[in-house]
């Protein structure tokens, strides 16, 4: 056999179950969203329908403030992680990168189990302290997945940062405010806008936490699963799903054009 | 003065961060073996919950766990070819091929059930069983083992490597066997190990492909969250963080070691 046949050969499996299994299951998804009453007017209803429309803007707003404060936090948290060493730093460092994984259903129940009506907070302030329910639930939940995957990022760029620079912006007199808003924060600016779209894509389509805290929050997924299997509206689901899956995609392209790599997982 | 000031304010951020993480983690370990969770400690640690669990979800962790393995050999027989394929060959085609099987990275896994439940929902044989449940895993964790393998093969000399190979009379067949397979070996571990860890947690496609009758890990503790005593519920979170933190550690071992090798 030829060297370029056996290579082709090697694509062949790739090529068979993406076309079957996502090449045609999306381009059904498309059709469908435009099968319902409305044509291919549904995009249109979506802009006009007052439901969805602050079912988008409320899932923007509250990603945009878990971007915001994830970065802030794992910033912080990532600069002094790699610039410190000290006893126990392994352990912190394990501690806040093992939720990468956890899925967002657990999320949900650890958040229940801090906010609940018998959580901790809860158990705390006799029982008037509970907020796992609430737009706050859902925000601490959604940091709670994207504190590990911001602080990954920022701790990689930072550790090529030149510490020289820093050295010498010391040496003529800078404050620490001004070395991290000179010179750090520039550093890592290419890093911080990878890092936040990844954190704002993940944060638009986490399923998982909403489904468990979200009962009353109309997040665009929650809508989404609410239209195929309470009203099944499967055209107006699946419109609802590929304006969200196109969203999510392009940010995370955007992540990739300032950094490497993108590491998104469900919440 | 003001240096250490920042220093300490950097901690507090560290440590609070950390709480916020751990401290929810502990309380779902502890009221998992606590008698009773809502009279405390005091009264008394018991293994009777987790034994609950274990009757109630027994079938259900064992049906994640064969889903993780079935979508580890899938995604080894799919990827680790691939992966080669599109070191050897790297131009647009491989390029767009890579950038459209990463597509399960970015587009919400709710979005890409939705489209198979469309298209394979009517499949009835197909759409009850629990291959179809597999294709969503496969279909999700595909991109982390290719581009894991791809990551270590893009930094080696394969032609080179294979010149020499098949100047010596190797076949295709053997070279990739070999040669490829073995160099590649961190990349397909570190890929092995993310593939199984995110199959094993996975919900938000298995959630909508899966039936009452394949209820897999993560869809029962869902189950449990919406329906049973908060004992059963921490003691089935506990029961997975048993599996699912060693997973994750080696996980991150693995992909740290394949990163300094392709970096």
């Amino acid at each position: 056999m030829r060297s370029s046949t056996f290579v082709r050969l090697c694509l062949l499996p790739l090529f068979v179950f993406t076309s079957a299994f996502l090449a045609l299951p999306l381009a059904r998804l498309i059709l469908s969203s435009g099968s319902g009453e409305a044509g291919w007017g549904i995009y249109q209803q979506i802009l006009t329908t007052p439901r969805y429309t602050t079912a988008l803007v409320q899932t923007v707003l509250l990603s945009l403030a878990v971007t915001a404060a994830a970065l802030a936090i794992s910033t912080t948290a990532g600069l002094f992680l790699a610039r410190n060493r000290f006893r126990g730093r392994g352990f912190i460092l394990s501690v806040l990168t093992l939720p990468l994984a956890f899925p967002g259903v657990v999320i949900g129940f650890l958040i229940i189990l801090l906010g609940g009506r018998q959580g901790l907070f809860a158990q705390l302030t006799d029982g008037k302290v509970v907020f796992a329910y609430s737009m706050l639930g859902l925000f601490l939940g959604y940091i709670y997945f994207s504190i590990p995957r911001v602080l990954l990022t920022v701790m990689a760029a930072t550790e090529k940062l030149d510490p020289n620079l820093e050295e010498a912006a010391r040496s003529l007199g800078a404050s620490s405010a001004q070395v991290v808003r000179d010179v750090i924060l520039p550093g890592l600016a290419p890093s911080l806008v990878a890092a936040g779209a990844i954190a704002f894509a993940t944060a638009m389509g986490a399923f998982g936490t909403a489904f468990t805290l979200a009962t009353n929050i109309d997040v665009l997924p929650m809508v989404i699963y609410t239209e195929f299997t309470l009203s099944a509206n499967i055209a107006m689901a699946s419109a609802l799903s590929i304006i969200l899956g196109f969203v999510t995609w392009l940010l995370l392209v955007f992540a990739r054009g300032f950094s490497g790599s993108s590491a998104a997982a469900g919440g | 003065m003001e240096y250490s000031r920042a220093k300490a304010l950097q901690l507090g951020v560290t440590l609070l961060t950390c709480a916020f993480l751990l401290v929810p983690a502990l309380q779902s370990v502890l009221a998992g073996v606590t008698r009773n969770y809502f009279i405390g400690i005091s009264s008394g640690f018991t293994l009777r919950w987790i034994a609950e669990v274990w009757e109630l979800y027994a079938h259900s962790i064992m049906l994640s766990i064969g889903i993780a393995f079935a979508c580890l050999v899938s995604t080894l027989v799919i990827g680790v070819p691939a992966a080669y394929g599109l070191a050897r060959n790297p131009g647009w085609f491989s390029r767009v091929l890579e950038e459209f099987i990463s597509l399960p990275l970015a587009v919400p896994g709710l979005a890409l059930a939705l489209a198979l439940l469309q298209l394979y929902g009517s499949v009835k044989g197909f759409r009850t069983s629990w291959t179809f449940v597999l294709v969503g895993h496969v279909l999700y964790t595909l991109p982390f083992m290719v581009r894991s393998v791809l990551a270590v093969l893009s930094v080696m000399d394969l032609k080179t490597l294979e010149e020499g190979a098949a100047s010596l009379g190797a076949t295709s067949w053997r070279r990739f066997w070999d040669i490829v397979v073995p160099n590649a070996m961190p990349g397909i571990l570190a890929g092995a190990l993310t593939v199984v860890t995110l199959s094993i947690g996975e919900f938000n496609l298995t959630w909508m492909l899966h039936t009452p009758y394949l209820k897999t890990l993560p869809v029962g503790l869902a189950d449990s969250y919406a329906s049973m005593r908060l004992e059963i519920a921490s003691a089935y979170t506990l029961i997975f963080f048993i599996i699912i933190v060693p997973l994750l550690m080696a996980m991150q071992w693995a992909s740290q070691r394949a990163q300094r090798i392709a970096a």
